[in-house]
């Protein structure tokens, strides 16, 4: 390199200041701050990893290593200072108020007038002609490490020793107290005011743009796939019970509206589910209708043995309450509801990822509960290779006639391996083929990667839910646990042909991830989403009639005729599902007509729901409604409420009407 | 067994609060040196050094071990360096930069500091690119590590590099 070059590098080193030790003390606090936010909790508990109790100074070896060349002499005093500062918590109070941390980048300009003295010739060479402006002068760094022994001798030997003599030295009076370095900065960095920081989040959410308004004179069919989740419900509860607004994202419709139980009419022997279609008038529109679809599935008398693998996260970041003893906890609820002849196996993925409860009768309950006890977190997450056991002893439990599932239990992070949702879900759509069922329950906020858990569940023909109380354990795992865990039809579609006679513009209400296209409706090849044992989904179109003021685009002077069609149907719903273990889908077919039976009230409740969940979503189509509105009707129609569902969401929606005033 | 630099952010990406802690402390001072370095002005690397610390936890996730953890963090610096200018839109900043320019005039007597100042000026006049690259450059890094943290070619950091010293050494000649 030129020598012009050079000379810049030694007047740039010497123009650069010393950071600001207030600034400084802030900005770690600050960090500090975001990285326990990060973690989802303020838990100082946090286990440090093995690596972090071995010493420091295999680091700054590391770091002597790695040191460019020129350069190196000089700096290792300020290395070791820095070092030592760690090491010893006793002395780093003063230090960082003083603010003589000196760090990797003092030593050039601004070393200590001691230690050059005691620098080797070459080095001093390096020093000599760089201006030493800055008042900061290092000379305390040797006063700070008297009370030492080994410290002196490094800082004054530091030019001549060797490498190995510094680990030498260093090392047995550093060891013990290494891992007590961060505490001993504490005091000192807290006592400055803390400095608000800017939102980080890692959580992802899988979402999209809320469905658009269709001209049902140019695009009549509306197709989708059903979507039994609750998970988003329960993340907008965590959120308002936290205090603040959901993010946007975070608000899927249909989960919320899903997550309720309705009185609907059940089906017929035989038929696996039916469907009840109903219209009324749009509570936030006067000039539109919405066009309900409730389908109903069977309930199960008689059901095969159960195969269950749970497939645990145990990383470190499960290790909070919320989490890991959460999840311990919703199991033993769980396990109650088995019958003796199910089978249970526990996978766990962490660093020490294996098998830890090999496939177990239910009946032997203690066996069970003290595998589920013996759990815990620490380590990283590699999903993909416990993802992988999981399904191969699901394989090896699967008998005929039984349902395999496996049941993944983590805070949604997938930070080893297939991090990239396309990928895994690529990965679990392969394997949905070998019959087994996949369930996702998300536990704790702050790590949650929802996009992640909705890839996994809609892959893997299940559902994903999240878990953030034991209420809530209650009504996934055990009030549901039949319709979580045992399919009755497979691949649920939902085709509705809106008629342009009848039917001016409509939109479907959420279902924005689980669109799909026409010509897959038919096509037996394309996934969707499946329903199980009792469960309920809802579907709710708001549709404009013809000939009404609310509608929000013009009629096509050149359009189509629909004169002499017949206005009396406002369109036909096609079903299509397929019986779980067979390829071939079945059709239900049924008119939708204008003169449909009026929505029961208790189904009312879920267009509260649906009006609240737009609001929150930010819709532009709602008019004056308000939230209020919807707790108006949500009260009007809560009904019996056996579970007290109906009554907490009319809480949330009064802490969310709070919320945005 | 070993606390290298990697070892660390591996574990603090993984939520380890101590590994976090003590791997900050190592590399504070360097990279608020960087930040100065890429910024020219005193009170903007403080600003931007903030920006990095707030910032860290989340990026520190993304941290897999592939790359060495000073090489990742310059990257880190420089992104947030450039999110830091886009953001700034109005001159606003800019006049602040001014203003401890002359606090840095007043204080500065002997010829060297003078010298110093003036080398920070035409530091802070060169275009955007070119600064980046210089300061990784006088950061001891080679003409390929800076390639990589910038995703450039190393021949066009080498060029930047001639570049810059042509323009400085212009300025130079202007001011004298």
């Amino acid at each position: 390199m030129s020598d012009d070059l050079d000379d810049l590098k030694d007047l740039m080193q010497a123009a650069t200041p010393q950071a600001d030790p207030a600034r400084k003390a802030e900005n770690l606090v600050l960090a500090q701050k975001n990285f326990d936010d990060l973690q989802g909790s303020k838990d100082k508990r946090r286990l440090s990893s093995v690596r972090s109790d071995k010493g420091l100074f295999r680091g700054v070896i590391h770091m002597f290593a790695n040191f460019p060349l020129r350069g190196a002499l000089v700096s290792s005093t300020a290395i070791v200072a820095v070092a030592m500062i760690a090491v010893f918590p006793q002395f780093s109070g003063d230090s960082v108020s003083n603010g003589p941390l000196g760090g990797l980048t003092s030593f050039s300009g601004n070393s200590s007038q001691e230690t050059q003295v005691e620098l080797s010739g070459d080095a001093e060479q390096a020093i000599l002609g760089q201006g030493s402006d800055s008042p900061d002068i290092h000379t305390d760094l040797d006063v700070e490490f008297e009370p030492g022994l080994a410290e002196t001798v490094v800082v004054e030997e530091a030019a001549e020793i060797s490498l190995d003599a510094v680990e030498m030295r260093a090392r047995p009076s550093a060891q013990p107290v290494a891992r007590s370095a961060p505490r001993g900065l504490a005091p000192a960095l807290t006592a400055e005011p803390a400095i608000i920081a800017p939102e980080i989040n890692t959580e992802t959410f899988a979402n999209a743009d809320d469905n658009p308004l269709k001209v049902t004179a140019e695009d009549p069919v509306s197709t989708f796939s059903i979507d039994v989740d609750t998970a988003s419900y329960a993340v907008v509860r965590n959120s308002l019970m936290a205090g603040r607004l959901p993010p946007v994202e975070a608000v899927r419709i249909e989960e919320m509206i899903n997550y309720f139980p309705y009185d609907y009419a059940a089906p017929q022997t035989g038929q696996a589910f039916r469907p009840t279609v109903s219209v009324t008038n749009t509570p936030w529109n006067e000039g539109t209708q919405l066009v309900h679809i409730a389908l109903q599935g069977a309930q199960v008398t008689e059901r095969p043995p159960l195969n269950l693998v749970f497939l645990i996260d145990t990383s470190g970041s499960m290790n909070q309450a919320n989490k890991l003893p959460l999840l311990k906890q919703s199991f033993r609820l769980m396990l109650g509801q088995l019958r003796p002849e199910d089978e249970v196996s526990i996978v766990t993925y962490a660093g020490s990822a294996g098998r830890v409860l090999d496939p177990t009768p239910a009946r032997e309950r203690a066996k069970i509960l003290a595998a589920l006890e013996a759990l815990d977190a620490g380590g990283s997450t590699a999903g993909q290779a416990g993802l992988q056991q999981a399904y191969a002893t699901a394989a090896e439990m699967a008998e005929d006639g039984q349902v395999s599932r496996v049941i993944l239990a983590t805070d949604g992070d997938f930070n080893v391996g297939l991090s990239d949702p396309e990928a895994l879900k690529d990965y679990i759509a392969d394997k949905r083929d070998s019959g087994t069922y996949l369930s996702v329950l998300g536990f704790g906020r702050g790590n949650l990667d929802d996009a992640t858990m909705q890839a996994l569940a809609q892959n893997g023909n299940g559902t994903a839910s999240y878990i953030d109380t034991l209420s809530e354990a209650q009504k996934v795992l055990v009030d549901q646990l039949s319709g979580a865990l045992f399919p009755i039809a497979d691949d649920v579609k939902i085709q509705v042909e809106w008629n342009p006679a009848a039917v001016a513009e409509y939109r479907l209400i959420g279902y924005e991830t689980r669109a799909l296209k026409r010509e897959d409706f038919n096509n037996d090849k394309v996934d969707a989403g499946d329903i199980g044992a009792g469960h309920q989904v809802t579907a709710i179109y708001e549709v404009t009639p013809v000939g009404s003021d609310a509608r929000l685009t013009d009629p096509l002077r050149y359009g189509a005729a629909t004169e002499g069609r017949d206005p009396s149907e406002l369109g036909f719903l096609r079903l299509r599902h397929k019986t779980p273990g067979v390829e071939e889908s079945q059709l239900i077919e049924t008119p939708i007509l204008a003169d449909m039976d009026e929505i029961s009230q208790d189904a009312r409740f879920g267009i509260a729901i649906a009006g609240f969940g737009q609001i929150l979503r930010g819709s532009d189509l709602m008019g004056d409604w308000s939230i209020d509105d919807a707790i108006g009707l949500a009260t009007d129609t809560r009904g019996t409420d056996p579970f007290g569902y109906r009554q907490e969401a009319i809480g949330l929606m009064r802490l969310a009407s709070s919320l945005t005033d | 067994m070993d606390v290298s630099d990697e070892s660390l952010a591996l574990a603090a990406a993984k939520g380890d609060r101590a590994a976090f802690a003590a791997l900050l402390e190592r590399v504070y001072d360097r990279l608020f040196a960087l930040a100065f370095r890429l910024t020219g002005s005193r009170a903007e690397a403080e600003d931007l050094t903030q920006d990095i610390c707030a910032a860290l936890p989340a990026k520190l996730r993304s941290f897999q071990g592939q790359a060495k953890v000073t090489t990742w963090l310059y990257r880190v610096a420089v992104n947030a360096a450039h999110d830091r200018r886009r953001r700034q839109t109005t001159h606003a900043r800019a006049a602040e930069g001014w203003g401890d320019w002359e606090t840095n005039r007043r204080a500065a007597n002997d010829e060297d500091a003078r010298k110093i100042i003036g080398l920070q000026t035409m530091i802070r006049a060169l275009p955007n690119d070119l600064r980046d690259t210089l300061a990784l450059v006088l950061d001891d890094l080679t003409h390929a590590q800076a390639a990589d943290i910038l995703g450039v070619s190393e021949g066009t950091v080498s060029w930047r590099i001639s570049e810059a010293k042509t323009r400085l050494r212009k300025m130079k000649e202007g001011i004298e």
